[in-house]
């Protein structure tokens, strides 16, 4: 192997191991920032040593005992110091020493402190986007220019949110654990949130852009995975795999040959991945043979699962579509969700009915930069045959889009409804 | 990127049959592809085959040669993973367990 092959194969090893490592490293020092630090000292080490010595038959355990190794030697500077500060009440080295001479653990404790880590990295007591740019890091192993170009920042600021991240963790003592009774669902609805927020940022990605942004589909998509593997119990989680699997089938169908946007009911249902489609019926299957209720998640995933069992267009079935939304209304209630309700009353009762719906959210304030509402108005307007109006309104979608693809898809629809008025 | 691993044999000559040891290795290190999110659909390879053939525009069939047993002969995987290198990273850990023979390891476009 030449030296390049050497570090790719590393590379390889590194995104496969480096969750497990952290993950198992933060439960023996009880600092996820401390528990990086020397994953990373262990990774350059790997980077130092294999190109002479080979990859290691175990690379994992490889990492594993490099990295103790280290967290011995700062813990043992550590202490030092401390014994100059005379601080006393922390766990002493010995303890922490034999936690670190454990034999190694079994898939059940593996699972556990992974699980853990992703409850800490997504912790509340962090700013949104450092959870995301956490979660990154530690559990989809993106470097951090990976995720600076994912999501279009200085790679700077990115540094900056992950070591503020550690540092607010290391400094709350917030504990390594899987959250219990009440705090739970509050938790773990932070966790999916992050995931989803991961999965948007890549499908908002468009045609032109870096093909790291698109791939933050794949790492959600990996992330909800692994929780679905981790927490099988908890039904949003599987909603929210479901979701993503469903909505991902249709990546290649929603942008046409030459790079624009296509709506869903005029892309080719032919272009829909069936693996994920069948994929996300298997995670809905999950949930409705956890709990007969469906969550949020589970809510939106079931309305996808509508539009991919529908082999045309004009075969969806809109009245259920319906229903799901008001359970979802009346689970999550939000104008964005309202609006989503009107354009599927508007398919199942006509365009009239929706109309009615839509009108009724002009007033909403926090619709009102949302190029999704005189988007559907518009829809709506040019059904009702109401050209004239439907044009102003595409025009006004177009101006509050800041997605150059969705602006050319709504200016299109604005000058077609141009040509009616004349033809008319 | 999506990859398909599969292992390639010699369907003719008959192999030992699997020891149970072996077995619930690789039953683990399918679990371990699922616990790492990557694994998109699995199963196993049975061991007769038939090759279907055009050339010069004519279709010949053939089947076999089978071998006695009814044992898998061999399996696929296909896998979600960023790099090629983590495709075969993987290819490794599973030649490790399951010893001598080859696996393909080809990058799977559209789907």
């Amino acid at each position: 192997m030449t030296g390049a092959d050497t570090h790719r194969a590393i590379d390889a090893v590194w995104r496969i191991e480096s969750p497990k490592l952290i993950a198992g490293l933060t439960r023996i020092v009880r600092d996820v920032g401390l528990a990086e630090d020397v994953a990373q000292d262990a990774l350059v080490a790997a980077l130092e040593q294999w190109p002479e010595s080979g990859v290691p038959d175990k690379p994992g355990a490889w990492l594993m005992t490099t990295a103790k190794h280290r967290a011995i030697d700062r813990l043992r500077r550590n202490e030092r110091l401390e014994r100059k500060h005379e601080e006393l009440g922390r766990e002493t080295l010995a303890q922490q020493e034999m936690a670190m001479s454990e034999h190694s653990s079994s898939a059940d404790d593996l699972g556990d402190d992974l699980l853990r880590l992703i409850f800490i990295s997504c912790h509340p007591i962090l700013a949104p986007e450092a959870r995301v740019a956490l979660t990154l890091r530690l559990l989809a192993s993106l470097t951090t220019e990976e995720i600076a170009r994912a999501f279009l920042v200085p790679v700077s600021t990115i540094a900056q949110r992950i070591v503020r991240a550690k540092r607010t963790l290391t400094e709350a003592r917030v504990p390594f654990e899987v959250p219990s009774g009440p705090e739970l669902d509050a938790r773990l609805s932070s966790v999916l949130q992050v995931i989803y927020l991961v999965f948007n940022e890549g499908y908002s990605a468009t045609a032109g852009d870096d093909l790291i942004r698109a791939g933050l589909c794949e790492d959600a998509l990996r992330l909800g995975r692994i929780l679905a593997w981790l927490a099988p119990k908890e039904p949003e989680v599987h909603g929210l795999v479901a979701l993503m699997e469903i909505q991902a089938s249709r990546s290649r169908a929603r942008v046409g040959p030459s790079g624009e946007m296509v709506l869903l009911l005029d892309q080719d249902r032919g272009r829909w991945d069936q693996l994920l489609i069948r994929r996300g019926f298997a995670a809905l299957e999950r949930v409705e043979k956890i709990d007969g209720a469906l969550g949020p998640y589970a809510l939106q995933a079931a309305i996808a699962a509508c539009h991919a069992r529908a082999r045309t267009a004009a075969e969806t079935d809109w009245a259920r579509i319906v229903a799901l939304y008001d359970a979802l209304a009346e689970l999550a209630p939000s104008p964005v969700v309202e609006l989503n309700r009107a354009v599927a009353v508007g398919m199942a009762f006509g365009p009239a009915a929706g109309l009615a719906l839509v009108d009724a959210l002009t007033a909403e304030p926090s619709l009102r930069t949302y190029h999704f509402l005189p988007s559907v108005r518009g829809d709506l307007l040019v059904k009702l045959g109401r050209s004239d109006e439907a044009r102003a309104e595409f025009e006004r979608a177009a101006a509050l889009t800041q997605n150059a693809r969705e602006r050319e898809l709504l200016l299109g629809r604005a000058a077609a409804c141009s040509r009616r008025e004349t033809l008319s | 990127m999506r990859f398909l691993l599969y292992t390639t044999g010699d369907n003719t000559q008959p192999s030992a049959p699997p020891s149970q040891q072996m077995i619930d290795e690789v039953g683990k290190f399918t679990d371990e592809t699922r616990r790492a999110g990557i694994l998109l659909a699995t199963g196993g390879l049975g061991p007769s085959t038939t090759r279907v053939r055009n050339s010069a525009g004519k279709l010949a069939v053939t089947d076999g040669p089978f071998t006695e047993t009814k044992e898998l002969t061999g399996g696929f995987a296909l896998i979600e993973v960023k790099s090629r290198e983590e495709a075969i990273e993987w290819a490794k850990r599973f030649r490790k367990i399951v010893g001598d023979g080859d696996s393909l390891v080809q990058e799977v476009f559209g789907g």
